[in-house]
């Protein structure tokens, strides 16, 4: 009974909840508008705003020494959850049948099990940062531990589930994933989106300067 | 709650655009601004975090435009933003930022968060909650015309000097002059030597040029304290003063923030593009030695370094014109570690410098320019901003320092090959 309903109207009610919160969320933003500017430019906005977007995927120089741990952690959870979310088999299949009807090659169990390695030592080295750091400890709140333990959850559960012979555990997997989903929007998770759009305003301030930022 | 304070939260509210809610939106509180900043770096106080300075402004928009705050609002559970955030908050927006905007270099989502440090300067001046020194400064610029009460009789008086050590005759209120230089206060107080430069480089490249009795000062304390008026009359001076004369180009001087005022903020504060151009005069200069109009002779061969100032530099986009001159004179010119648009602040920008509760914080920041000497061995630095001068050479002078800091422009000058060129 619960099942049925964590497979079939959550898993809908989340994913709409998150198509419409994210886009509400985005739309806002745009709203808010920026004003025109006047001054007359050295160079163009938008290959800064394209450079910027691209460009900060690569740490200056200058944090690369004190910030090595989290900048190390950060390649590491992302990279690993993004190889589990997108080319893990089940995810592809799940894809395929709930949402787009394509499906796409998974990488092989044993790249699987080092995304997932990569992703949990990351997550946790990122988070043992954040409450151990006193500056990361200073900006911290709520949201910030939410995230983090929920995003946590999911990979743990869905890690459990991969043989899927236990259909509790990827019940389990699944409502938790759901429950990811409908957090997001209301969350600092909109990272995940929202970055293009502070790299690219603030690549296109600098690109009209002249200013490779 | 005050009126002034009321005052000054709507106009927080109004600086929150989709820029602002962009970099709120997408900050995860990573903390890595902290190590691009030198507050922080010289001193581990996880207060001077960049992004920790933008937590009045922070809460705002969390109560005001997140679904969380809406809630946690109208259940009482999130307080609104009070005098005593302002308070505790003033020292960290204007004491420990000097706008310098490396933070905003390093960000892995791209924030710029000195654009907010910048915008919450506004909300705070309106409110009240600004350094006496920054206000006192202000308040001298918009009444006597410059934040050190300098004159155009003072002006004149140091032109007369100029003009008898010269031999040059100083052009004023030239109408249809291509060139009008402005300057700032602290050039004509403590480098005069400055506009000697200019004046006997300009000779030789055979420049029109002016200078304007009704608007000779460059600097801008409006932006610096964040007052949005001030600002735009003080920038409004200088364009009535270049549109009425007919001016072809506005020349900024040695000096960073007068720069990303009259360059970038000043058609935005006055809400219409120039009738003419802005141009440094770095870009001047590397301009007119490549047109061949300026020629330098003799190469220094004392080890030297370059200082960038953060608004000319990194937040202004001059960049090789102060390398190509440098390298044009010197014949061991050496970059820091960090240079150009990742170069560190003296440690006075940003208003710092008028800021007088600030100087402790301030010599201790210097630490770094510090050791970025010391690793370098080199003892002659040189820079383009008479703001970064004094405060390099306060700190020099403070750490006992055996550095010397010389103009960019000076060092140009001494190296002229007088005689005019055809124009």
């Amino acid at each position: 009974m619960i099942g049925e309903f964590i497979d079939g109207p959550l898993w809908y009610f989340s994913l709409t909840a998150f198509v419409i919160g994210v886009v509400w969320r985005i739309v806002s933003i745009v709203r808010a508008g920026v004003r025109p500017d006047l001054s007359i430019a050295r160079g163009s906005a938008g290959r800064g705003a394209m450079r910027t977007i691209f460009s900060r995927f690569v740490p200056e120089r200058t944090v690369t020494t004190r910030s090595r741990l989290q900048l190390i952690a950060g390649y590491m959870f992302h990279v690993g959850l993004l190889i589990l979310l997108f080319f893990a088999q089940p995810h592809i299949d799940f894809i395929a049948e709930r949402i787009t009807g394509l499906s796409w090659p998974a990488v092989p169990h044993w790249v699987f099990i080092v995304a997932a390695e990569f992703a949990f030592a990351g997550l946790i080295l990122l988070w043992l940062h954040r409450v151990l750091n006193p500056v990361t400890r200073l900006l911290s709140d709520m949201d910030d531990h939410i995230g983090s333990i929920l995003v946590f959850l999911v990979m743990l559960t869905g890690c459990l589930a991969l043989a899927q012979s236990h259909e509790a555990l990827r019940l389990i997997h699944l409502f938790l994933a759901e429950v990811f989903l409908i957090y997001f929007p209301f969350s600092k998770l909109m990272h995940a989106f929202t970055f293009v759009m502070s790299r690219g305003y603030t690549g296109a301030t600098m690109g009209r300067k002249g200013v490779n930022a | 709650m005050s009126e002034q304070f009321e005052q000054g939260v709507a106009v927080l509210r109004d600086q929150i655009d989709a820029r602002i809610s962009s970099y709120l939106t997408s900050c995860v509180h990573c903390g890595i601004c902290a190590e691009a900043c030198l507050f922080y770096t010289e001193t581990n106080d996880p207060r001077y975090t960049p992004i920790h300075k933008v937590e009045p402004l922070k809460k705002l928009w969390q109560a005001e435009n997140t679904f969380w705050g809406k809630l946690g609002k109208s259940l009482g559970l999130i307080k609104p933003l009070t005098e005593s955030d302002f308070a505790d908050w003033e020292q960290l927006v204007y004491d420990s930022c000097t706008l310098c905007g490396r933070c905003s270099m390093v960000c892995p989502v791209g924030n710029d968060i000195t654009y907010m440090i910048r915008k919450i300067r506004e909300g705070f001046s309106v409110a009240g909650y600004a350094p006496d020194g920054m206000k006192e400064a202000t308040k001298r610029a918009l009444t006597i015309g410059s934040p050190m009460g300098v004159t155009f009789k003072t002006v004149q008086a140091a032109l007369a000097h100029v003009e008898k050590d010269t031999g040059l005759k100083i052009p004023i209120d030239r109408q249809n002059a291509e060139y009008m230089t402005l300057f700032s206060s602290m050039e004509i107080v403590n480098f005069p030597e400055y506009i000697e430069s200019i004046a006997k480089i300009f000779d030789a490249a055979g420049v029109s040029w002016t200078i304007s009795s009704q608007a000779f000062e460059a600097t801008n304390s409006g932006i610096q304290i964040g007052n949005k008026e001030a600002a735009a009359e003080l920038v409004g001076r200088v364009v009535k003063a270049a549109e009425g004369l007919g001016i072809k180009y506005v020349v900024s001087p040695e000096c960073g923030h007068a720069y990303t005022a009259i360059r970038w903020e000043g058609p935005n504060l006055i809400g219409r593009p120039y009738d003419f151009e802005v141009v440094h005069i770095l870009e001047l200069l590397d301009k007119l030695k490549a047109e061949g109009r300026i020629k330098l002779e003799g190469k220094d061969d004392t080890p030297m370094t370059l200082h960038d100032p953060c608004q000319i530099v990194r937040r202004g986009g001059v960049v090789d014109p102060p390398r190509n001159l440098l390298h044009s004179v010197a014949d061991h010119f050496t970059e820091m570690t960090d240079h150009g648009v990742m170069n560190w602040c003296c440690g006075g920008g940003g208003g710092v410098s008028a800021n007088e509760r600030a100087e402790e914080l301030r010599l201790k920041s210097f630490d770094r320019k510090k050791h970025q000497l010391e690793e370098l061995g080199v003892n002659t630095m040189v820079t383009a901003c008479a703001n970064c001068r004094i405060i390099l050479e306060e700190g020099l002078e403070h750490h006992e320092m055996d550095t010397e800091v010389i103009s960019l422009t000076e060092l140009l000058a001494e190296h002229l090959v007088s005689g005019k060129t055809p124009n």
